[in-house]
């Protein structure tokens, strides 16, 4: 007969705490930052199918890092929650606060019920008409929820890279600069002693960014617009010149 | 071998369709959840008129008049029936206004749905199946005399070039060539367009033309409305081509429709 050992419920859950980070910490980072044209969203991403990164509705977007179907399967959660919302009252009433919450819910219920937790980290970011009206909600395995402002790095090595971005970033630049603040950033993830890594590029990276006034720069009401390889080197290689 | 539920979970992700979803989370949502028992619903809500659409070089056009009739009342000089579907369809709709505006925004959120979960746009033949599906739901409700007949075009981007369709009440789907209209004044429009139209329109000629046409139509049949000068109300007109759907600005179809007038006043003749 097997015996049924006591476990404390303060070990139970450092013991899943850890069980997600390890599988979080596996994968590579993910940098959502505002600016003065918007939020740009950054991914390193060799995959140029399976995204990391995703529109929800008109000015929101969502970032993960972590495992992929867990995350895919939050994702798709969220573009039916927001359609549904906006199919049965309005547009304007879909917000990221309301689909940050949910999706905390989903995540905590799912943390302390389930036999195994999510291994993922999201966030879902919403562009307002300023920099002020901006959200960035970050969204942990455990269900915690955090309203960011200015910058979130998730994934392994965020911490690495949040110390890189600091001194690159400001909310005053463009898209062309956020994203290359982004990317510079995200090849310091060993550390502020390691050495950096290799200039990225567009084969590695999966960039997309949420105009702050789509309807005047493309005529339409979506502000969710991935950036294509080709732009996405031309935007770098500026960067590779000025080095 | 995979378990049971988890290899359920396959068969359901073959369908990405809002309105699948919706129907099973909240039917009373769906245009269709309307029901009105034994009577017949004719003259009970606006219904909506003439839609033209034509091909052109390069891409398809769709028109519509601004009247919508409730019996022999005019219930709306406004309203407005041609519709962007996504960036490169736009629908066009005729008979009962309320629910075909539904079966509209159900329709664009279905697209945007898809394209949001698939990460890629929905095929054009793909589109005018999911419409003819909506329109069918409907069928109940045609046969009380709530009818939806939409005109559906776009612009297919494999193949290049914009196409149209056609829909019955029991969302059987056609497609067709050159030209097509629906609604009550659809038999004076399709006239006129046999005139008007040749292969390889310009753009601002084939505006010129649907306009023609909904004049026609507004000429021999009471509920369509014809350019209204007084009220500076002109046809909702979009057109579809490789780069997209655009709406055709209030200033070229004033132009457009008094070029008519004129020259059909210059005439001085009957019709």
């Amino acid at each position: 007969m097997t015996q049924q050992f006591y476990v404390s419920p303060e070990q139970l859950m450092k013991d899943r705490a850890d069980f997600a980070r390890k599988g979080i910490a596996r994968g590579r980072s993910v940098v959502v930052l505002t600016c003065r044209e918007g939020i740009a969203l950054v991914a390193e991403n060799p995959s140029p199918s399976l995204h990391k990164l995703g529109e929800i509705y008109d000015r929101i977007a969502f970032a993960a890092v972590g495992k992929y179907n867990e995350f895919e399967s939050l994702r798709q959660a969220g573009v039916r929650y927001a359609d549904v919302r906006g199919y049965s009252y309005d547009r304007e009433d879909v917000t990221a606060r309301g689909l940050a919450s949910v999706y905390a819910q989903s995540l905590g219920a799912v943390f302390t019920a389930e036999s195994k937790p999510f291994e993922v980290e999201l966030a879902v970011a919403e562009v307002g008409t300023t920099i002020a009206q901006d959200h960035i909600y970050r969204l942990t395995f455990d269900g915690s929820i955090a309203d960011e402002t200015g910058f979130i790095v998730m994934g392994g090595q965020a911490d690495a890279v949040v110390e890189a971005l600091k001194g690159r970033w400001n909310a005053e630049q463009d898209f062309g600069e956020a994203i290359r603040a982004a990317v510079d950033s995200l090849r310091y993830d060993g550390g502020s002693t390691a050495e950096p890594r290799a200039h990225l590029g567009s084969r590695t990276l999966e960039v997309a960014v949420l105009d702050r006034d789509p309807l005047t720069a493309r005529g339409s009401i979506r502000a969710f617009r991935r950036v294509p390889a080709q732009e996405l080197d031309a935007m770098l290689g500026n960067d590779r010149a000025a080095v | 071998m995979l378990p049971e539920d988890a290899a359920a979970t396959i068969g359901r992700a073959a369908s990405t369709s809002f309105s699948d979803y919706i129907a099973a989370q909240n039917p009373a949502a769906l245009p269709s959840a309307r029901n009105a028992a034994n009577h017949t619903g004719t003259d009970l809500a606006p219904h909506a008129t003439t839609i033209v659409s034509l091909t052109y070089a390069g891409g398809v056009l769709m028109a519509g008049d601004r009247r919508a009739t409730m019996g022999n009342i005019i219930a709306s000089r406004h309203i407005e029936k041609v519709f962007p579907a996504d960036m490169f369809s736009v629908l066009g709709i005729a008979g009962s206004a309320g629910i075909a505006l539904d079966i509209t925004r159900l329709f664009q959120v279905e697209l945007e749905h898809y394209e949001k979960i698939e990460g890629t746009r929905m095929s054009l033949d793909g589109k005018a199946n999911r419409l003819a599906a909506m329109i069918r739901a409907n069928l109940p409700l045609a046969l009380q005399g709530l009818a939806v007949v939409p005109l559906f075009a776009g612009f297919d981007t494999t193949r290049r070039i914009g196409r149209l369709f056609s829909y019955d009440v029991t969302g059987g789907r056609y497609e067709e060539q050159e030209h097509h209209s629906v609604g009550s004044g659809s038999v004076f429009a399709r006239g006129a367009l046999k005139k008007l139209w040749k292969p390889n329109l310009g753009e601002d000629e084939a505006v010129k033309v649907a306009v023609e046409s909904l004049y026609d139509a507004a000429d021999d049949d009471s509920a369509t409305g014809g350019p209204d000068v007084v009220r500076q109300l002109w046809p909702v007109v979009y057109t579809v081509n490789g780069a997209g759907a655009r709406r055709i600005p209030e200033r070229s179809l004033a132009r457009a429709a008094e070029e008519i007038i004129a020259s059909r006043s210059v005439s001085g003749r009957e019709a």
